[in-house]
């Protein structure tokens, strides 16, 4: 629990709201994160608007996860301030204050309570009091129960209602953590690689669904398939060895010098890139190739 | 975009079938389900409380000789298997449902046990050996002259059966709330519960505890005022027993079954997405654990007058590892499957013990690995595991059908493009 200086408990649990007078929603100012010497996070500045959906991109190493992890209360930074809204501090609150507050993460790897049936799954996820005498004695309302039944007619898990969440595909259970992280009602919806291991028409949907989130919902998706960063987002941050590289519309980064550079490896990135796995050489040939058809 | 539904064949055949949206489909019971029933709360406690009514009868009516006769000494096996039970039972909770791993309960069910103990010991009174009313005869044989402070109180009913729930549940507060706290898991656990439950072992076999050391306390004479050797105070505690392995089991039943049992079940599955849904995992780990040391005590309490005697043995390893296997053989996860395990077990460790007891823990073990390995789910999987195989069969042929209307709807949208 937060209090104030005079020690009153004016953020409690349940009176966390941001403040979101001017526009932005999550600050991430001046963090850096490093393991064992290795600078994960370098001075790195991000602002999150109020309902904008953004897309992170970067290399493997850039920083993506660890910045969610910072985010998300389960790396704390050596430097740095991270705060939701204009007032509540981030880095004083515990993973579950963070997740209550309003900020929801998706994982890289899909993680669904796999012995829990869809509908169970979503359950848990509803907002509203997590104690353990509450959920002790909690009845579902049905209220509660409608709103499952809608979250899972936007996830398309409807028919699937009753199955263990374990028997689900692998792009089934990304759609349902999704919707779990809906029924938690975030403001900040953090996504990482939504679709990963996804087929094409999968793909598109994802897309779709996020797409219709923000506005509503703050987005933050990291992913490395960058045409599907181009179906969805309007701005667009690239990360690098820790700190923002260039920020802007999809155009505008694929013309940006620096990110030209970087990706295609000149000097100073040569060695970081040769290592790099199939997705990320992708990645780099969809950079590449799209200045040169814009210059065309 | 206007639609913020994702289109997949499901939501489509809804819409065509002009349900409405929000409905839910029904949660029609498959067979599999109807059958796993037989493990339902209604179920269990009337196949416990119809058998031990079937003891009780047959060991009061028959006449010994009679081929219905229920003799004593197995009346009091029988008291001695429903109590490990119960301790299943608490293992099932945090191991089965929680996914901890303890491999200390038997401290849980040793400390209830002693605060039996400690309370038989005073109803002796003046009949020991050295015939001192106030203390027990160790105490005297260790030229004691007065009751160390913990024992005060003892002689009072309440306080036993306060110190059996406090006792362990004092003990699993504090190992809980610093491991869990520190995000100590897995095997690390395990080994941290083993630890404990062999510390608390060496510590009372010290005369210096006060709970009589290597001997442990015994030569019980009366519980309540009844008799320990009467037939008919032996046939009370089976009774007692029954009962209270009945309300523990609707106890655990109903944590299961509330939204604490998934939140649990979650944890056990994924802990990292339990927290970051907004749960603080260690609170429901450290409330689980609690209750499941008290139910391990109130197993131990109800052990002790009917074997009569408690000694520091009870604190070892070996033991609560042996309980684990029960667990395991029984099916962990369910409920039952705790109840048949234990009694399985026992029973066949009595058996085998009596024949040739070198190889009973050859025999365990042995049993352990075949149903790790054979059967993942223990006793209690073995039938809905067949019936589920079928189950399945049907199922792909639903899934087959509802692919071809996939198919089909994707080139209906097709043409209507």
């Amino acid at each position: 629990m937060i209090v104030d200086k005079s020690g009153s408990p004016l953020l409690a649990d349940e009176n966390i709201k941001p403040d979101t007078r001017h526009g932005v929603i999550l600050y991430v100012e001046d963090v850096s994160v490093s393991f064992d010497g290795f600078k994960a996070l370098n001075d790195l500045n991000l602002y999150i608007n109020d309902g904008e959906l953004r897309c992170l991109i970067g290399a493997n190493g850039a920083g993506k996860t660890t910045l969610m992890d910072v985010i998300t209360g389960k790396t704390r930074p050596d430097t740095g301030k991270v705060s939701f809204g204009q007032q509540v501090d981030l880095l004083q609150l515990s993973e579950a204050e963070i997740a209550r507050a309003g900020i929801g993460r998706k994982f890289q790897k899909p993680t669904v309570f796999e012995e829990l049936t869809v509908f169970e799954n979503i359950e848990l996820s509803l907002a509203g009091d997590k104690g353990i005498w509450t959920a002790l004695f909690h009845k579902l309302t049905g209220e509660q129960k409608d709103r499952i039944a809608e979250i899972l007619t936007t996830i398309g898990l409807s028919k699937e209602c009753y199955y263990p969440a374990g028997r689900l595909s692998h792009g089934q259970k990304q759609w349902l953590e999704i919707g779990m992280l809906l029924a938690a009602e975030p403001r900040v919806l953090l996504v990482d690689e939504p679709v990963a291991g996804m087929t094409g028409q999968e793909t598109e949907r994802t897309a779709e669904l996020l797409t219709s989130l923000a506005g509503k919902h703050s987005v933050v998706v990291v992913e490395h398939d960058m045409a599907f960063v181009r179906s969805i987002a309007k701005q667009v941050t690239v990360l690098h060895q820790g700190s923002v590289l260039a920020e802007g519309t999809m155009s505008e980064i694929q013309s940006n010098k620096d990110v030209i550079q970087v990706y295609l490896g000149e000097e100073d990135g040569s060695d970081d890139y040769a290592k790099e796995n199939e997705k990320s050489v992708s990645e780099k040939t969809e950079l590449e190739s799209k200045p040169q058809e814009q210059t065309v | 975009m206007t639609t913020s539904t994702i289109k997949t064949d499901t939501s489509m055949n809804h819409s065509n079938n002009s349900a409405p949206n929000n409905h839910l489909p029904n949660n029609k019971p498959t067979f599999v389900q109807k059958l796993s029933e037989l493990g339902s709360l209604r179920v269990v406690i009337g196949f416990l409380l119809i058998s031990a009514f079937y003891v009780t009868f047959c060991n009061l009516v028959f006449a010994e000789g009679s081929f219905f006769h229920v003799s004593d000494y197995t009346v009091s096996l029988f008291g001695k298997y429903l109590c490990y039970a119960l301790l299943a039972l608490a293992v099932d909770l945090v191991w089965g449902y929680c996914g901890i791993l303890s491999l200390g309960h038997g401290a849980f069910f040793a400390l209830g046990g002693y605060a039996m103990g400690m309370y038989l010991m005073r109803q002796i009174g003046d009949r020991g050996v050295y015939g001192n009313p106030d203390l027990p005869d160790f105490m005297v044989f260790l030229n004691w002259t007065e009751l160390p402070w913990y024992w005060a109180g003892s002689s009072s009913v309440f306080w036993m059966i306060a110190m059996v729930f406090i006792g362990p549940g004092l003990l699993a507060y504090i190992f809980g709330s610093l491991a869990f706290r520190s995000r100590v898991s897995g095997v690390y656990l395990s080994i941290m519960t083993q630890a404990v439950t062999y510390a608390l072992m060496l510590a009372f076999f010290r005369n210096e505890m006060g709970f009589g050391g290597n001997n442990g306390l015994t030569d019980f004479k009366e519980i309540l005022g009844f008799s320990l050797q009467e037939p008919s105070t032996k046939l009370g505690l089976f009774v007692a027993t029954a009962i209270a392995l009945a309300i523990g089991y609707m106890v655990s039943d109903f944590i299961v079954k509330s939204k604490m049992g998934r939140v649990v079940t979650a944890i056990r599955d994924a802990e990292s997405r339990v927290r970051f849904v907004g749960f603080k995992p260690e609170h429901y780990k450290l409330w689980i654990y609690v209750v499941s040391a008290m139910l391990a005590g109130v197993a131990g309490a109800l052990y002790v007058p009917q074997v009569g005697i408690i000694n520091p043995g009870e604190f070892s390893p070996l033991n609560s590892i042996e309980m684990v296997v029960w667990v395991a053989i029984g099916g962990r996860g369910t409920l039952y499957g705790a109840l048949i395990g234990a009694v399985v077990v026992s029973y066949a460790k009595t058996r085998f013990t009596a024949i040739m007891p070198e190889a009973w823990l050859f025999a365990l073990g042995g049993l352990f690995v075949l149903v790790t390995l054979y059967l993942p789910k223990g006793i209690a999987g073995l039938l809905p595991n067949i019936l589920n195989k079928k189950d399945s069969e049907n199922e792909a042929s639903d899934t087959d059908q509802s692919k071809e209307s996939n198919n089909t709807s994707i080139e209906k949208s097709e043409a209507s493009s």
